[in-house]
């Protein structure tokens, strides 16, 4: 397309914009003003976008921008922020879903048009096509897997990576069959059916909790599908952009892996939590005793320590108590205890997930640290409290080379004076293994839900 | 090949290390607002549904475009907003 040079001048400013913006997400004093940038370089390219000599269809687009802004709206305000792995879930598919469209709109234009296709178009089309309705459908199952739509356990079936890959073989051969001879409508709809059914196959496999590896995963997709969709349209800014989000994607999803000490290709082709479960370590269990403690015990152990350490896991925001671990804090502070908490990356659903529910109930920011942080100071700590977690603290991934999670980074909760683990039974967690930090002479389980556990350590607190 | 894919594709590998550089500094911390905001960038092929809707006449390119500019402003809007929301939350002592 043409496009005048004030137009490609305000695109880079959009583009700097959205880079900038980035940039200020190194802090989160200065992330809601980088926010806001990025945001203004993206009304920006709306603007000159609506200035461009071939978009003359302003009603259309028009009513699909207010249609489609007020259903964002709506949901950004009503979005629990519990829910913001589904939510995020959901907008990589519509990022995928836009960029497929995109890549089919193009498709049937060139279609009508007398010179037809060349090599090119047809090429980035294709490969477009493939990557948006992988990213859409991909989407909608990790969906609806977090959502409980979808059976969240691995849906598992003989040979099926090999059957994914039969498949995966016929979408290159369609596409290859489609760049040098694109005039096959059926043929293009069908490599569309066949990307989209790709995408299902390839999440369907994959347990709840894998889920923040998908999310990120299809994030970055999501990105390079929208950069995809730029080589279309030979659009610079949509390159720029998509590929800003890609890169994105493809480092959470690193930083994932490495958290859950699992490789990218197990998590996709190794269907976990089936495997896993199954092999869990049983044996001496019954020999070994837990000690059991009471709210009474907690709250003096902890009114009278100087360093407290809080890990929190998914187990926390089950049970909806961030505000009552928020309120305990306030009280020990003012007692002049010094209450830190010490975050894994897989704490929550997603990457950073269980920071945004602790600064929702009101827990400043620079009392979260991650396990880089905090780990050295364990030694130093009366008393780790572990909340609703359990394989980020279990030390067998330090030393036991045969367990499943051996390697993986763990939060050394059990180098600390004293441990309170609040749990509501000894069962495992995702792993399906036990954990021996309960047995140790130093710990002391307090069996209850959450909130409650809170609720009965705040009241005995109030009483000292 | 010709020069324009090419040109259009050290674009795409440039702004890839750039993004690499710029996101390794994002703390841990503010990952999900990473996501929400990635979400909302990722949103820019709203620029891209306008111009295929943009023709006058209405054929099934319009109206592919037309749903693709939906899809798009979803992201854009409920992106960024929902990412100032979890950004306003996060307070200093």
């Amino acid at each position: 397309m043409d496009v005048p040079i004030y137009s490609l001048v305000l695109y880079l400013v959009a583009a700097v914009l959205f880079i900038i913006g980035l940039m200020r997400l190194s802090s989160p004093a200065t992330a809601r003003t980088g926010n806001i940038m990025a945001a203004t370089g993206m009304l920006i390219a709306v603007v000159i976008t609506l200035l461009l000599s071939e978009v003359l269809n302003y009603t259309m687009i028009l009513v699909g921008i207010a249609i489609g802004g007020i259903i964002g709206g709506v949901a950004a305000r009503a979005v629990r922020m519990t829910a913001m792995p589904q939510m995020v879930g959901i907008y990589n598919g519509l990022g995928g879903g836009a960029s497929l469209l995109i890549a089919a709109a193009e498709f049937f234009r060139y279609y009508n048009l007398d010179g037809g296709f060349d090599v090119q178009n047809a090429a980035t089309i294709m490969v477009t096509v493939l990557i948006g309705a992988v990213t859409f459908s991909g989407s909608m199952i990790a969906f609806g897997k977090l959502q409980g739509f979808v059976e969240s356990k691995p849906i598992t079936y003989p040979f099926q990576n090999i059957f994914n890959l039969v498949i995966f073989l016929a979408i290159l051969a369609a596409i290859i069959y489609l760049i040098v001879a694109p005039e096959s409508i059926p043929l293009f709809i069908g490599l569309i059916v066949v990307a989209l059914v790709l995408g299902v196959l390839l999440v369907i496999p994959i347990g709840a909790a894998d889920m923040p590896v998908v999310i990120s995963l299809l994030n970055s997709y999501s990105g390079l599908a929208a950069a995809a969709a730029g080589f279309v349209l030979g659009n610079m800014f949509l390159i720029i952009s998509g590929a800003l989000v890609g890169a994105s994607g493809f480092i959470l999803t690193r930083i994932m892996c490495r958290a859950m000490n699992r490789s990218l290709t197990n998590v996709i082709f190794g269907a976990f939590g089936a495997a896993a479960a199954s092999s869990a370590v049983g044996g001496d269990e019954g020999e070994r005793v837990v000690r059991e403690t009471s709210g009474e015990e907690v709250a003096t152990l902890l009114g009278y320590s100087k360093r407290v350490i809080i890990v929190p896991g998914y187990g926390l925001a089950v049970a909806q108590a961030q505000h009552q671990v928020a309120e305990l804090a306030d009280m020990l502070e003012a007692r002049g205890v010094d209450v830190k908490y010490a975050i894994h990356p897989v704490a929550g659903r997603m990457p950073g997930h269980m920071n945004v529910l602790l600064a929702e109930a009101n827990i400043p920011y620079d009392k979260l640290y991650d396990l880089d942080e905090i780990n050295n100071e364990f030694e130093r700590a009366d008393v780790a409290v572990i909340v609703g977690a359990n394989d980020v603290v279990n030390p067998v991934a330090r030393n036991v080379q045969d367990s499943p999670i051996y390697g993986m980074p763990i939060l050394n909760a059990d180098k600390a004076q004293s441990v309170i683990v609040i749990k509501r039974s000894l069962s495992p967690g995702f792993a399906g293994i036990d954990n021996p930090l309960f047995y140790m002479d130093k710990t002391m389980m307090f069996f209850r839900d959450a909130k409650q556990a809170f609720l009965e350590i705040i009241d005995e607190v109030k009483h000292m | 090949m010709n020069q324009d894919l090419v040109f259009l594709l050290y674009i795409f590998v440039l702004a890839m290390f750039a993004g690499y550089e710029v996101i390794t500094k994002v703390p841990p911390i503010l990952h999900t607002p990473l996501m929400s905001g990635a979400n909302a960038i990722s949103g820019v092929s709203l620029i891209g549904a306008m111009v295929v809707t943009g023709p006058q006449q209405t054929d099934l390119s319009v109206i592919l475009g037309m749903i693709a500019v939906i899809m798009a402003t979803v992201n854009v809007v409920g992106g960024f907003m929902v990412t100032d929301r979890m950004l306003a939350m996060f307070r200093k002592d």
